[in-house]
């Protein structure tokens, strides 16, 4: 776009000083401090701290739920995105701002709603005694939180998964019908393939936020629950070990890192099949 | 290295907030306080202020540890704190504090209750550092229309028959004392078998629990969400006088007697101001403006007579009778390592 490198570089300054201070910084901080004991030397004490019962049993939670929430998120968005996408264009758009309208809400405040309505006393309880049914309390359990998840990451499934969904030729379809694929296989040689990195980069979306989150669990768990995001969160601000929540999230970076690998892998893979 | 973080993120914010900075510098007549969040009445700020002609600057925090960070590495200069009890006694033995100058707090000479000093030396052995301000004890509060037994002990708090309808405190201290107080021993115990006991027992609880809770169980008792909660005596008295259906216990085994203390930063700038701001808070009037704001106990022992609401007036709660207190520990600091330990146990409970 622009001839002159020097023009070029000058409008990346901004991007670069932002990234710099704000991305890279920090980053090489928290690096150092997970490797550093308190004494300021080099060891690797605080990273081996993952091991112990307490920080091991929050990180297996922290990816269970992570995983059920995403599968679910999956399993709600996928066959939406399907009906979306058959839909006129202005019908899916209504949709999709529909869905899209929770996320111009605070996530504190959303899920703070989802508090009111599981309550023990709260609007669901209210409408079951209404109906002379017995209570459902839900609030303080894993299933409160995973519901929380599910809630404020699903427009993050959705929006990737139905553009792959409506980029996809319509035409390829036909062809696929036309040569006597039933709907079943044009579905599954056609439709499924072509919208695989969609619902990848879905996954990584929905994934990592749900494993690295504290509030939800913190607002829908009643305490009772302890993900790795609350551990790192106390270790920063109430116990000010700073090396041992870097080491922490030293670890947790790892996960992610993992998961952006594979959906590297499934990318390339997908554009030398497709070239 | 937390110097060069701290640095950078000074230079950050001189490069956001750099206007800010400028106004400070104008205005020499100041006062830095840093205090709880909610713990005196706004207005007894601004009759400060118009009556000495100091500018306060007011900032709050939320917990003592939250808190703690920010005064050692000197980010920001405060003059006048008030953190509580096991807290003041980290800060005097890590050096952040400096002696008060009695001479220049008269009302606090006058009005501030013997015992309370007494009951300071816990951790501040010789009165030096602190001007108690709020005080309480960590009991029980219960709806009384949902339990129908005696609540005079922590042990009901294991009764199967109250499943989902328990709060405990979420933290640390305040979660293992109740254990630790069944069995009889100290709050400020210090024997890890015993802290793994206590840690069982809560483990042993947790189903039993509907939540940790924190600032929640005010609004989580009034609304009648759960049935029995371990409180903060000065919430049970707003709990009690929003919802006359329950009622507030000190069990029978002890409690945790907490003193918040007014004290000056070894690097205060503004020493007269602080203890001009101190002597202030002690001032029968304005105690009583805070007392009716807060709910808390005050260590005052003008304001009852002052009190004109009858509510307050005549709350046990609010004026316990002095046997509630006689005997009863205050939190000590543990040193690190045990503070970690206290932790770790804690968090343990919470990952089960």
């Amino acid at each position: 776009m622009f001839r002159s490198v020097g023009i070029r570089n000058l409008f990346l300054a901004p991007f670069c000083i932002w990234a710099g201070v704000f991305i890279f910084v920090p980053l090489i901080f928290i690096a150092w401090y997970g490797v550093t004991n308190a004494d300021g030397n080099f060891s690797l004490e605080n990273l081996e701290m993952i091991f112990q019962t307490e920080f091991f049993r929050s990180l297996e939670v922290s990816v269970i739920l992570a995983l059920v929430s995403t599968i679910v998120c999956l399993i709600l968005a996928y066959p939406l995105c399907l009906i979306l996408v058959e839909r006129a264009k202005s019908a899916g758009l209504i949709i999709t701002l529909l869905f899209v309208l929770p996320l111009w809400m605070n996530t504190l405040l959303s899920t703070m709603a989802w508090q009111t309505i599981l309550e023990k006393n709260g609007i669901l309880n209210q409408l079951l005694r209404f109906f002379s049914l017995p209570d459902f309390t839900l609030i303080n359990t894993s299933a409160a939180v995973v519901i929380g998840m599910i809630y404020n990451y699903l427009p993050y499934m959705v929006l990737p998964l139905y553009v792959a969904l409506s980029k996809i030729d319509l035409s390829v379809i036909e062809a696929a019908k036309d040569l006597g694929a039933s709907t079943w296989k044009t579905f599954y040689k056609i439709i499924l393939p072509l919208s695989l990195p969609g619902a990848i980069s879905g996954v990584t979306m929905v994934f990592i936020p749900a494993l690295t989150t504290f509030a939800i669990s913190a607002l829908l768990g009643g305490g009772k629950l302890l993900l790795i995001g609350n551990v790192i969160e106390q270790e920063f601000t109430f116990e000010y070990d700073w090396h041992l929540g870097s080491a922490l999230s030293i670890v947790l970076m790892i996960f992610i890192v993992v998961n952006m690998i594979i959906t590297l892998a499934f990318d390339n893979s997908h554009e030398e099949t497709s070239d | 290295m937390k110097k060069i973080f701290a640095f950078t993120i000074f230079i950050c914010c001189i490069i956001l907030g750099g206007c800010t900075l400028v106004e400070k510098d104008d205005a020499k007549n100041i006062l830095y306080v840093y205090n709880w969040g909610d713990y005196v009445d706004p207005e007894t700020l601004k009759i400060f202020e118009e009556e000495t002609g100091i500018h306060v600057v007011y900032d709050t925090y939320d917990t003592n540890e939250s808190m703690y960070p920010r005064i050692k590495e000197g980010a920001i200069h405060y003059d006048v704190i008030c953190p509580s009890d096991y807290m003041i006694q980290k800060m005097i033995a890590n050096n952040l504090l400096q002696p008060l100058d009695f001479e220049k707090l008269p009302n606090a000479k006058k009005y501030i209750g013997e015992k309370f000093f007494e009951q300071s030396r816990a951790f501040d052995p010789d009165n030096k550092f602190s001007v108690p301000y709020c005080w309480g004890t960590v009991g029980i509060v219960y709806n009384t229309s949902l339990v129908k037994d005696e609540v005079d002990s922590w042990k009901i708090l294991w009764d199967e028959k109250y499943r989902n309808e328990i709060l405990m405190q979420d933290s640390a201290r305040d979660a293992l004392m109740v254990p630790l107080k069944i069995m009889g021993k100290s709050l400020n115990e210090t024997d890890k078998e015993v802290l793994e006991k206590a840690r069982d027992m809560l483990i042993e609880q947790k189903p039993l629990v509907q939540a940790y809770v924190v600032d929640e169980v005010k609004d989580k008792m009034i609304s009648g969400e759960a049935a029995i909660a371990v409180v903060f005596s000065g919430e049970a008295l707003m709990i009690m006088l929003e919802n006359p259906d329950t009622d507030f216990v000190v069990p029978k085994e002890g409690t945790n007697f907490w003193i918040d203390s007014w004290v000056i930063t070894r690097d205060a700038e503004n020493v007269d101001n602080a203890h001009k701001f101190i002597d202030f808070m002690c001032r029968p009037d304005i105690a009583v403006t805070n007392f009716d704001y807060l709910g808390y106990s005050t260590p005052n022992i003008a304001v009852q007579e002052l009190e004109e609401d009858e509510d307050y007036k005549n709350s046990p709660v609010a004026f316990p009778d002095p046997a509630v207190y006689e005997n009863q520990e205050t939190y000590i600091y543990l040193g690190e390592e045990m503070d970690r330990f206290y932790n770790r146990q804690w968090m343990r409970v919470k990952v089960e």
